[in-house]
């Protein structure tokens, strides 16, 4: 919290349940931020006037000691209670591998030449660093290698054994995606994370962390049937 | 054309090797790591064939990483044989491409037609479109620093589907020199010399026929 807002007052639902679930257009709130680019100070309210709405109010440098202050409603909706666990963070599944991520750029680059060619693409990577990245069509079948990656230390618990632990070196575990997520999943990667990883469960999900000074981002993508 | 100069290294086993390949998926693989090239980064290319039957193999690797592509071979189209002889080539202009290039991009797209006069006398060359605001002519004369040869024995005009000609615009961007010929049956011939970053050359053909609902009359 003190990282990011200098001021911070919410009340949630209840004692117990401090936290309030809301729905939004995404595209609403990137469109008040992008106001909010060269802005001296932000203040973002959620409000209900006539309906529930957050308020993100941008205050503006002028050349007058006056200052203008831009103000978006975004509608929002309000999830109630009994439908949060439906938004629950999903946990981190028991992983086959996992591994660092190449540089996100040529990751960018090949995927994007891919969904070209195919619908879908296969990730797969082990334990010594290797990871490929394979479409095949009926035109053309293409594989990207890339080795010395690393492979992050997952801290092994005593109680629950990892389904990684005694693993093959050598051994791939694979999933099939739809390259379009995949895709999306990077293009909206504008800065280098500081650290990115994925776990993959063969042939069952592939979840991505991407970890950026206080902010982490984790993607779930499903293995296609 | 691409000589085998321009390849590190080159070895064909048989006299010709023909066979069809898609395009799109071809430009995809060579350019899988990406289209702008960082300086300081150069991407490797092998390419394998095997034979009849066997798919293209490409193998690219930028950075340590490599990717091999392997692209379905077809049966071969029949070539397109114009027949475009250089010994009965009427009228031939050698030009700067920057000269040209303007032109083509400024080009009227509402004319369907792209008309070349080639000749001795004036108005020695000349690209006229007919398009739906009027007919627009653009001149170039043989005196022109643009204009490197100017051979020119007979007074042509021809006409081509301007849709023909427009794709020719990409090799006109990358080229250097374009040459201009016609033959008796106002066959064009468009050859571009392109120098790539290694200062090695090469070309680019195009031959386009003439249109040929065009009677006498109307010229």
């Amino acid at each position: 919290q003190g990282n990011f807002f200098d001021e911070f007052q919410m009340e949630g639902v209840a004692a117990e349940h401090n936290e309030i679930y809301l729905e939004l257009v995404p595209e609403n709130l990137s469109r008040a931020l992008k106001t909010a680019q060269s802005a001296k100070a932000v203040k973002i309210k959620l409000t209900n006037k006539h309906c529930p709405c957050l308020r993100v109010a941008v205050e503006l440098p002028t050349l007058s000691s006056s200052s203008r202050i831009v103000t978006h409603d975004i509608p929002v909706g309000v999830i109630p209670r009994r439908l949060w666990n439906d938004f629950r963070e999903p946990s981190v599944p028991d992983f086959d591998v996992s591994i660092y991520l190449p540089v996100l750029k040529t990751m960018k680059s090949v995927v994007e030449r891919m969904k070209n060619l195919s619908n879908s693409l296969v990730i797969e990577a082990n334990l010594s660093g290797e990871m490929n990245l394979k479409i095949e069509t009926d035109l053309v079948s293409v594989t990207t290698h890339f080795k010395d990656l690393g492979n992050p230390p997952w801290a092994s618990e005593d109680e629950c054994e990892s389904s990684a632990q005694g693993r093959d070196l050598e051994s791939m575990a694979e999933a099939r995606i739809d390259i379009k997520k995949l895709q999306q999943l990077l293009a909206g990667q504008q800065v280098n994370p500081t650290k990115a990883l994925c776990n993959i469960v063969n042939k069952r999900i592939v979840h991505f962390i991407l970890l950026h000074e206080d902010v982490s981002l984790q993607y779930f993508i499903p293995a296609l049937a | 054309l691409l000589q085998a100069e321009i390849f590190q290294e080159f070895a064909v086993q048989e006299e010709s090797v023909t066979f069809r390949i898609n395009l799109s998926v071809l430009l995809d693989c060579l350019t899988i790591f990406g289209t702008s090239s960082l300086p300081g980064t150069s991407t490797a290319l092998r390419m394998c064939y095997r034979g009849y039957g066997y798919p293209l193999v490409l193998f690219l690797e930028e950075g340590g990483v490599v990717t091999v592509c392997k692209i379905n071979t077809q049966e071969p189209d029949e070539l397109l044989d114009f027949d475009f002889c250089s010994t009965k080539v009427v009228n031939k202009i050698i030009l700067q491409s920057e000269g040209l290039r303007e032109a083509f991009a400024e080009l009227d797209m509402t004319s369907e037609v792209l008309q070349i006069t080639m000749s001795p006398d004036k108005p020695y060359f000349r690209l006229s479109t007919f398009g739906n605001a009027g007919s627009a002519h653009l001149d170039y004369p043989r005196d022109s620093d643009l204009m490197e040869a100017f051979h020119c024995s007979q007074t042509q005009t021809n006409r081509y589907k301007i849709s023909l000609l427009k794709p020719s615009t990409k090799a006109l961007a990358l080229s250097c020199k374009v040459s201009i010929r016609t033959d008796a049956q106002g066959f064009l011939s468009l050859q571009y010399m392109i120098r790539n970053e290694d200062g090695q050359i090469c070309f680019v053909e195009y031959y386009c026929c003439p249109d040929e609902d065009i009677t006498e009359a109307e010229l």
